[in-house]
């Protein structure tokens, strides 16, 4: 029976490489796009970026104020749950770090909430200290809605699910709650180094 | 407000294509079957409903809101489906071949 969607099952010989997690194979040039639902297309003059403390918003910028923050240039590799892997992206945006910095005393977990629906779950801890960011630029151009544009989470330590598209807000809990594929048996932390793409790898 | 003509939606199914996974499930052809939307109340048979299949599962979603409906997919030997966004499925009850007709 064959019940697995289109993204998975693509895995390939190729000799071995250190920045390869278990399982994974190297997409090369491409960059796939997987999406479970529609590309939002939120106009900018609409868009804001929001932390939530969990009692309510404590700090939102809006695209200008977003894009007048201080960014930071990156180069990181990715690993989607799919199996693919890709080396040496670039991109630009600003760091978690940043964004939390006027939140007294930030709860442990965090829930990414996307235009769309989409959400998350992170560790605070794997937000900060340089290791996650917001970004608006792939490759010296203007993040592209099917990449996850006007702005994403990214997470590139972890599987790529959790560099949520498409990013509105990040809200600050006591507890550990499932985003959208998180209960759909996705793992909770999803480390590519361990493997961790199901719940109990 | 979503676009129709970027390479995801190009890529976008119809819940046709669904009917195999579910198959594995389900008694009867539930492609055929209505579900009513827990999000806006909408009721439409699940084939008409949208599929997003470039996903680490198939995602289902109402034809009218885009809510997700339901989520279909296979891991290590097990199925796993969520109906999260099906409040009411509605099926004709399978006819039984009677040999004396």
């Amino acid at each position: 029976m064959s019940v697995l969607s289109r993204g998975f099952g693509r895995g390939r010989s190729r000799p071995a490489d250190d920045r390869l997690p278990p399982g994974q194979y190297d997409a090369g040039d491409a960059f796939p796009v997987l999406s479970a639902g529609p590309t939002p297309h939120t106009p900018l003059a609409r868009w804001d970026l929001a932390v939530d403390d969990g009692t309510g918003t404590r700090a939102r910028w809006t695209w200008e104020e977003f894009r007048a923050l201080p960014h930071e240039a990156l180069t990181v590799d990715l690993h989607c749950v799919t199996k693919w892997s890709k080396f040496g992206t670039r991109w630009e945006g600003v760091a978690v770090d940043r964004l939390l910095q006027d939140v007294p005393d930030p709860a442990p977990y965090v829930l990414a909430t996307s235009d769309g629906g989409y959400t998350t779950n992170l560790p605070l801890a794997d937000l900060t200290g340089g290791r996650a960011w917001v970004v608006d630029t792939y490759a010296g151009e203007p993040l592209a809605p099917e990449h996850g544009g006007p702005a994403r989470l990214l997470v590139p330590h972890l599987y790529l699910w959790k560099s949520a598209k498409w990013l509105r807000r990040l809200t600050l809990r006591a507890s550990d709650e499932p985003g959208f594929w998180e209960t759909f048996g996705y793992h909770l932390y999803g480390d590519p180094w361990r493997e961790q793409r199901y719940s109990g790898d | 407000m979503t676009d129709t003509t970027d390479a995801v939606s190009a890529r976008r199914l119809d819940g046709n294509a669904a009917g195999g996974p579910l198959a594995a499930l389900f008694a009867v052809d539930v492609t055929a079957a209505r579900s009513r939307c827990a999000a806006c109340g909408t009721t439409a048979a699940l084939g008409e409903h949208l599929l997003y299949a470039d996903a680490p599962a198939m995602v289902l979603r109402c034809p009218s809101c885009t809510e997700v409906v339901l989520r279909v997919g296979t891991r290590e030997g097990y199925v796993l489906l969520d109906l999260r966004g099906a409040t009411l499925l509605t099926v004709p009850v399978p006819v039984v071949a009677d040999d004396g007709a």
